[in-house]
């Protein structure tokens, strides 16, 4: 070995350390390259550094849950578990429960995944296998940014303009049609409003089918073609291809991004507090004003004086992380569990 | 048999054309959603916007104010959130093989990725307004950074894993010390991929409200004081959308249009430019 060189050109690059030429252990014992020492030093500082901002991430989850859990003590001691039940909401008297909110969290969330599940499928189902192949990414990238518009900006859209449309001609209508019907009418009754727990529903319907289709469009990329391909020897049509293969064979996928925009629907605050109303009332109507957890901090925090006002609405910020974090927990889930799927086939 | 068969063939046209029209669906919102703002913002669009303070209602005015806060704190955001993503994100890529930390962060951040933002604007104000007993707009940048966080760890761990481990073992052949090797070889040839991430958690700071609103909340004149509350573009348009005033509200529009057309530029800035070729 031409030791010389290697060390010449070792402080001709910078950084760059010649290896040291070794003959058994004892020339390493006799003669240990402090340089060597001082990399594995820097290396380990350098570890040690990304870990603590890894670790960083998980303090973050704990302080957030910590605080929160910590700024709701005074309206856990004096509700208790009333407060999950109970659909009074009154400052002066400072009594709080917290039904109203997450029944039309849910309300709307429901509404949104009804909406937008189908509307969902149909959009991956056109850019997997019906778009010509120029025109997948264009398209694709144009529903993805249905998710970069702000979420301020669906609900100024659609306070100004979709709410006076649904008082018009949507409202109505459903109340005279579907309203009239005996069981399922109570879902429609009352005065025709524009704003209300059905129109938030709606609109967050148009913010969820970006985050769903592009699940979707995702797993049903990775179906194996041969699949298709043998149904569709079997003379199968495109539809009972994607009906009877692909979907059952990408469900769990498919459910995973499902929940995944149900994440969304349920902690999106600015579009919902713009539209759905905010009226602390429980109606079975869903053309009613409501109340969802996200518009109630919303409108209300900032505004909230005395105690246990504050304190309830935190603790209205807890039940949202709490139900968010199990649904995205699942989502996640489902989707690892997928992901490892794929690994064993492959 | 051929009764059954037409039947199918129905069945196949009819959902194809279903599928068609929820394309349609989803391209009609968009577009719709775009010229509405277009139509409303230029309508308000003047050069008053970028010169003057926001007006109490009546008066006329601008929105320099809330400009300016709102890309100081989206930089601040920016600023403290990046690093801290692209360290952990190194973690999780380069030193994740072993331990639970990489595992259990990783499920965690992508769970804070989707966290209701508002959420965040609770904890922000919980952990430092409250016990500073103002709203600031450090609080504000504090919460976007926060929101910030997951998108760069994410697209950092994810543009990482891209890089062939042949290159790692190069960089190690040569005698390359580990953390060089990272930031000086593969980090840096994903650098598109990362700029990319850091470009889309812009771009979704930008029009966040919901964090903005326990944490910087609003002012309605000019002030660089980072310890006081600051205007912010997306609370403005709240508070004058809500409002009873068309004054307002034709600022409220303007500064819609303002801010969607910053976050598609950044969106669209983020896909083409910086565009990583895909290897799979």
């Amino acid at each position: 070995m031409n030791a010389p060189i290697m060390q010449a050109t070792a402080q001709a690059i910078p950084g760059i350390i010649a290896p040291v030429p070794r003959q058994g252990k004892a020339s390493t014992a006799r003669m240990p390259d402090p340089k060597q020492k001082n990399i594995k030093l820097q290396d380990l500082l350098f570890r040690s550094v990304t870990r603590t901002f890894a670790f960083l991430v998980l303090a973050v989850l704990l302080a957030i849950i910590g605080s929160l859990v910590y700024g709701s003590l005074p309206a856990m001691r004096k509700f208790g578990f009333g407060f999950l039940t109970s659909a009074e909401w009154n400052p002066v008297t400072e009594q709080f429960g917290a039904l109203v909110p997450i029944v039309g969290t849910i309300a709307t969330s429901a509404i949104a995944l009804l909406i937008g599940i189908p509307i969902s499928f149909g959009i991956a189902l056109f850019l997997t296998e019906l778009s010509p192949s120029w025109l997948k990414r264009p398209l694709g990238t144009a529903i993805e940014l249905l998710a970069a518009i702000p979420s301020i900006i669906y609900g100024m859209w659609g306070l100004f303009v979709l709410a006076p449309l649904f008082a018009d001609y949507v409202q109505p209508w459903l109340i005279h049609t579907v309203g009239a019907a005996p069981v399922i009418g109570a879902l429609f009754k009352g005065p025709p409003q524009g704003i209300g727990v059905l129109t938030a529903g709606f609109v967050l319907a148009i913010m969820v089918i970006p985050f769903i289709a592009s699940v979707m469009r995702d797993v049903f990329d990775v179906v194996p073609p041969v699949l298709k391909e043998s149904a569709y020897g079997l003379g199968c049509t495109t539809w009972e291809v994607v009906w009877n293969i692909v979907l059952p064979h990408t469900k769990v996928g498919v459910i995973g991004g499902i929940m995944l925009g149900l994440g969304r629907a349920l902690g999106e605050t600015m579009a919902v507090t713009f539209l759905i109303g905010n009226a602390h009332q429980l109606t079975t109507s869903i053309l009613a004003p409501g109340n969802s957890i996200a518009s109630a901090l919303a409108n209300e925090f900032t505004e909230a004086v005395g105690d246990f006002y504050t304190s309830a609405l935190i603790e209205l910020g807890l039940i949202l992380f709490v139900i968010t974090f199990i649904v995205l927990a699942l989502a996640k889930l489902l989707l690892l569990q997928l992901a490892k799927g794929e690994g064993r086939r492959t | 048999m051929t009764t059954r068969y037409s039947r199918r063939l129905f069945v196949n046209r009819f959902n194809l054309v279903m599928s068609l029209i929820t394309m349609a669906f989803g391209l009609t919102f968009l577009l719709w959603i775009l010229l509405t703002l277009l139509q409303a913002g230029f309508h308000a669009f003047s050069t008053d916007l970028f010169t003057q303070m926001t007006p109490p209602p009546g008066s006329k005015g601008g929105l320099l104010n809330a400009i300016a806060g709102s890309v100081l704190m989206a930089t601040m955001g920016t600023l403290i959130g990046t690093p801290i993503g692209i360290l952990a994100g190194i973690y999780l890529a380069e030193f994740g093989s072993r331990g639970w930390l990489a595992p259990v962060t990783r499920f965690i951040n992508d769970i804070l990725l989707s966290a209701p933002s508002i959420v965040i604007g609770l904890f922000i104000y919980e952990a430092y307004v409250f016990r500073v007993g103002h709203f600031s707009a450090w609080a504000g940048a504090f919460a976007l950074a926060l929101i910030v966080i997951p998108v760069v760890i994410r697209t950092t761990e994810n543009m990482l894993k891209l890089v062939p481990d042949s290159l790692r073992e190069a960089a190690a052949a040569l005698g390359t010390p580990q953390w060089k090797m990272i930031l000086k070889v593969t980090l840096r040839s994903v650098r598109a991929g990362v700029i990319t991430g850091i470009l889309l958690a812009v771009a979704r700071i930008s029009g966040e409200t919901a964090p903005l609103l326990f944490t910087a909340l609003n002012n309605q004149f000019w002030t660089s004081n980072l310890d006081a509350p600051m205007a912010n573009l997306p609370v403005v348009i709240f508070q004058f959308a809500m409002s009873p005033y068309s004054d307002w509200q034709q600022l409220a529009w303007a500064g819609a249009l303002l801010i969607t057309m910053a976050v598609l530029l950044l969106n669209i800035l983020a896909r083409t430019v910086f565009r990583q070729p895909r290897t799979r």
